[in-house]
């Protein structure tokens, strides 16, 4: 059975219909006048040969071309574009399907972060009172590793809210080069977890090694079309309205072969885009659309999720401020012009400014978080870990995120009120005021394990003192002690034999000497 | 058979089943005799009723507080617990006062006069009974004249007294103070409770304790029986 995520009933929308219309013809518009620039040749190619309007630019760098789409071939690829996308796994119960006419949002990790932080506890005595002794985490950024990625997969595989695992960080060792990363990226990943694995692709020319992999893996080539465990994001804008050549090509070959991909945008409002909502909405969605329709021209009715990554520059620095919450707004319309043209979409939420776990970062993310999952995207990724923008990831940040979504999960549940339910209670009412007590309490007991009642919070600590951050770290080491479901060794050995570049110590079934 | 039905008492107490109609929390009980049921039979069939409230009832209770300690068991297992053993010492109370087995004590307990709260008060009321406490509650909104009355006549070891607000805790104090003036303040450990007070506030009053629920409370209660030991 797939996985359910959850059904959002009364999706929150903030523009109404008519809004929406504007922003959807201001981004034909864009797409008309000034159209894109694009420095890929085969997609100029592609939109020539399909009635766009195609120039060359003058350019002193790399040759780049305009081109301007007619509002035609954007409606043809809406059209086209498939508006369920199944996102397949290992395990089969961890598929997703993504339908972009039901929002039912499924929660994601994401997204490629450089700094892995770790954490630990340290021992302060108080000065004027040396009797007293508390443990205060302290956090310990370094650059992410191929072994971080194995334990990030390990953990996420165990966080029960988390539907799919978008490769959270980096990996940067000594022995990862362009030409072995995304194998050892998506080996990493997919060994470690069963759930659906997505990234991007760093090079290429590893297109094939990753697809390779993936057929092995899922069992053989029409398995892994019937089951795709595997999906691409491609960020092939360059905002404002660019084209990048290399993103460009890697959609291209990944809609040849027919596997799902996001196409993506990511303009920050204030710099990249106008920093006015309507602004930023006409050009993400004329950005995400160009995206699209250059992916149905290249395969019609190959899977793609509508994917927004809108965010507001931050005033003192003109970073990404996740915790504006115009940042928020606009990933919540982000949601509604997806639904708009009924197809799925890949939006952001649960990113936050601050650096480290703590008071701002509960509240930034929980802000977007909250808001964007009522507002109904179908894959809401970003949702686990992220700190300082999308710089770092930290595997305890990760735990506490599973917790709150637990809480939300739960609030998202349908009220059950039906004349049934209703009887019973007059039942109970006139029982209770009978007795000399007055209290209810006795009926709770029915559902107190039934999983009809919230928790508590799962790291509330003792008295006074506030001991999420330790609790929370036990609960962490907990979930890493499961064990996870790797590769069976067969096929393991057979990646190993078949696929260039993978790096040896990823291989759990070989023993190593000290 | 003795063992049998004072080993299904205690297992019923720590299920919380007070009646064959109660689920417990293995709801594949339901239909079999809850404490009620088995306490009367245990009855009728002459155990001795220190064998029924040290084994069966006691011992329950026992379990269900560790439960309670380490998380398996909520508030709502607690109170259904003590519910239990609380009606079924009512059943046990003819045998006790023929027997020389003695309850732990009388436990008059009130919300003040011009409060009206008693949440708290009630479940207290509960679990002090489970405890193995006589317990006689004399409701909301108790005069002070009422309260040393009772005090007098019923000659409790314990008092509680409830007050939820800043306004109704000063008449805590006018209680001590009428204890006092009627001679009846040595007779008695006065306990006080609620949103409003504090252990500050109970030692500026003169009560003998505060307590922050009706776990603390038992818990009081057993340190001032073994000071009496």
């Amino acid at each position: 059975m797939p996985r359910e995520g959850v059904l959002i009933h009364h999706p929150y929308e903030r523009m109404t219909g008519e809004q929406i219309t504007q922003i959807h013809q201001a981004s034909m518009q864009i797409l008309r006048d000034p159209g894109l620039i694009s420095f890929n040749r085969e997609a100029i190619e592609i939109f020539d040969g399909s009635g766009a309007e195609v120039s060359s630019v003058p350019s002193s760098g790399n040759p780049g071309w305009r081109v301007k789409i007619p509002e035609k071939l954007v409606l043809e690829a809406i059209d086209s574009a498939p508006k369920t996308v199944k996102l397949g796994a290992r395990n089969r119960d961890n598929t997703l399907i993504l339908n972009g006419e039901e929002p039912r949002v499924f929660f994601v990790s994401g997204s490629e972060t450089n700094i892995w932080l770790d954490v630990d506890f340290q021992a302060y005595v108080k000065k004027s009172d040396p009797d007293i002794e508390v443990m205060v985490p302290e956090f310990h950024p370094r650059r992410g590793t191929v072994a971080d990625l194995c334990q990030a997969a390990h953990l996420c595989e165990h966080l029960e809210t988390l539907d799919a695992f978008i490769r959270p960080v980096n990996i940067q060792d000594k022995d990862i080069t362009e030409d072995n990363k995304d194998v050892n990226k998506f080996f990493a990943s997919l060994n470690n977890t069963t759930k659906h694995v997505m990234a991007g692709l760093t090079s290429l020319k590893q297109l094939d090694n990753v697809v390779n992999m993936a057929r092995l893996i899922a069992g053989g080539e029409e398995e892994l079309k019937e089951n795709p465990i595997i999906s691409f994001i491609t960020c092939l804008v360059k905002s404002p309205l660019q084209f990048v050549d290399d993103t460009t090509q890697t959609l291209i070959e990944i809609c040849r072969r027919g596997l799902p991909t996001v196409v993506s945008s990511a303009p920050q409002a204030g710099t990249t885009a106008p920093i006015k909502e309507n602004g930023i909405l006409a050009q993400i969605n004329a950005e995400v659309l160009a995206g699209i329709t250059l992916s149905q021209l290249v395969n019609k009715g190959t899977p793609v999720l509508y994917g927004t990554v809108p965010v507001r520059a931050r005033m003192d620095n003109l970073n990404d401020s996740y915790g504006a919450p115009e940042s928020t707004q606009y990933n919540v319309d982000c949601v509604q012009i997806a639904r708009f043209y009924k197809l799925p979409c890949y939006s952001t939420a649960g990113v936050c400014d601050s650096k480290t776990p703590g008071m701002q970062t509960a509240i930034e993310r929980l802000f977007s978080d909250i808001l964007v999952t009522l507002s109904g995207p179908q894959y809401l990724h970003c949702a686990y870990g992220l700190l300082d923008g999308n710089s770092t990831f930290c595997l305890l940040q990760a735990v506490l995120d599973d917790a709150h979504f637990e809480m939300l999960k739960f609030f998202l549940r349908p009220p059950q009120i039906n004349q049934e339910a209703i009887d019973e209670t007059f039942k109970q009412i006139r029982e209770v005021v009978a007795t000399p007590q007055k209290l209810f309490i006795r009926y709770i007991r029915p559902l107190l394990r039934s999983g009809q009642l919230s928790m508590p919070y799962p790291f509330e600590g003792e008295g006074d003192t506030d001991n999420v951050l330790a609790l929370a770290y036990e609960r962490m080491q907990q979930l890493l002690s499961q064990p996870v479901e790797h590769i069976d060794p067969e096929t393991t050995k057979r990646v190993f034999e078949e696929i260039p570049g993978i790096l040896p110590r990823l291989n759990v079934y070989v023993e190593r000497t000290a | 058979m003795t063992e049998d039905i004072v080993a299904l008492i205690r297992k019923n107490v720590i299920q919380g089943r007070k009646t064959r109609d109660d689920e417990g929390v293995d709801e594949s009980m339901v239909g079999m005799p809850g404490v009620l049921e088995l306490t009367r039979q245990a009855c009728e069939k002459n155990i001795p009723v220190g064998e029924i409230i040290d084994q069966g009832l006691t011992a329950g209770m026992q379990v269900v507080g560790e439960k309670f300690a380490t998380k398996e068991y909520f508030i709502p297992d607690m109170l259904a617990s003590a519910e239990a053993v609380g009606e079924a010492m009512e059943i046990l109370k003819p045998y006790l006062e023929a027997s020389d087995v003695a309850m732990k004590g009388k436990f008059v307990i009130a919300t003040v006069k011009g409060d009206i709260h008693d949440i708290g008060k009630n479940i207290v009321s509960i679990l002090l009974k489970g405890a193995g406490y006589e317990v006689n509650d004399l409701g909301i909104d108790v005069s002070t004249e009422k309260i040393v009355d009772v005090v007098r006549q019923d000659k409790p070891e314990f008092l509680g007294l409830s007050a939820l607000l800043t306004t109704t805790m000063l008449v805590m104090g006018e209680i001590i103070e009428a204890l006092r003036e009627n001679g009846l303040r040595e007779r008695v450990k006065v306990l006080i409770g609620g949103a409003a007070v504090s252990d500050e506030y109970a030692r500026e009053i003169g009560a003998d304790a505060y307590c922050r629920d009706g776990f603390q409370a038992i818990e009081v209660l057993d340190n001032f029986q073994e000071a009496r030991v």
